[in-house]
């Protein structure tokens, strides 16, 4: 019978022959949008506050006191959230930032720390352990993280001197990413 | 006062706590609506309404919170839009690009089922009119009429 169809084509028989492409051709569009998809990372989220100014806050220190985001306009604030649990990227970058304030504390720069999700137990041990010392404070209902997009530790924004968040950054700050941001916006002058 | 009247006190004084709830109040199942559309941002493909976890404790809490500062429902799904874009909303609003995601499998379906109809109505077409073929040639019909002929007595 296959002989017979091959001899006298009829309309159907073409129809189906040049149709037959479409059925592989059909799987191209979606295998270009799987291989997009796959490609990119799921966890990195462009936060819509890039650009914007920074929402207010007031910490409540570990070491007594309070800290508003107020009191440190026209200085670069370097603004960190951490937990005591987050291993091994908060633990990597501790020394960092501690070694970051200590460089650039006389130079107009705030390094903040914002504990979340954590007890105070912890969060002292590990502010004991790196010699932490630039302004730390826990945010017990996760109205700050929140006000910040914050969907992970540890998380690093980069406020510019007229509180706009300039940069934000996922993930263990390194001594060259800290250095660049801060030199640059420091540059940026007053 | 009489019975009857305290009778229907009775009976209408919980209708009024119901119609008028005190100020500061807030329904919890607006609370878990709310908290339903929005992803835990701690999660993986979680609503804060469904996970344990302290983070999303802490987001149902902040709804809770906005809503007895007398924001709408939208207004507090609005703040979360704000802060973490429309990534935390579990569905895509229906505008722009987004809109494919909502008219793409009704499009699909539909271009779907015009396909089936007409190739149906194709194929029966084509069983229609095609003549009936012999099943067996007539060379073959002949021999077995005379082998029945020599058969019969």
């Amino acid at each position: 019978m296959d002989s017979l169809v091959a001899a006298t084509p009829t309309p159907e028989s073409r129809l189906w022959r040049r149709g037959k492409w479409a059925i592989p051709l059909s799987v191209v569009p979606l295998l270009i949008l799987l291989a997009y998809g796959f490609r990119t990372d799921p966890r990195a989220i462009p936060s819509p506050l890039v650009g914007r100014p920074a929402a207010p806050f007031s910490l409540v220190l570990f070491d007594g006191g309070r800290l508003s985001l107020d009191e440190l306009k026209g200085k670069v604030v370097v603004l960190n959230f951490w937990a005591s649990w987050c291993y091994p990227a908060c633990y990597e970058e501790a020394p960092v930032l501690e070694g970051g304030w200590r460089a650039y504390k006389d130079k107009g720069v705030v390094v903040v720390g914002v504990d979340i999700q954590d007890t105070e137990e912890a969060a002292r041990k590990f502010m004991k352990q790196f010699s932490i010392s630039f302004p730390n404070g826990p945010d017990p209902g996760g109205k700050i993280s929140v006000d910040y997009g914050v969907y992970g530790v540890p998380e690093t924004f980069f406020i510019d001197r007229t509180g706009r968040i300039r940069k934000k950054h996922v993930g263990a700050v390194t001594e060259t990413l800290f250095t660049g941001e801060v030199e640059r916006l420091l540059k940026e002058g007053s | 006062m009489s019975r009857a009247a305290s009778l229907a006190l009775m009976l209408l004084l919980p209708l009024l706590a119901w119609a008028a709830p005190p100020p500061g109040s807030v329904n919890e199942d607006t609370v878990h609506q709310i908290a339903a559309q929005l992803r835990c941002v701690v999660c993986q493909n979680l609503s804060v309404a469904d996970s344990p976890s302290e983070m999303a404790n802490q987001m149902r809490g902040i709804i809770r919170e906005r809503l007895q500062a007398g924001d709408t429902p939208e207004q507090v799904v609005a703040y979360f839009v704000d802060k973490y874009g429309e990534w935390v909303l579990l569905s895509p609003r229906p505008r722009g690009f987004n809109l494919l995601v909502w008219v793409l499998p009704f499009a699909a379906t539909a271009a779907g089922l015009v396909a089936v109809l007409l190739l149906a109505r194709r194929w029966s077409r084509r069983a229609a009119s095609q003549p009936v073929r012999e099943a067996i040639d007539p060379a073959t019909r002949e021999r077995i009429r005379r082998e029945m002929a020599e058969l019969e007595p």
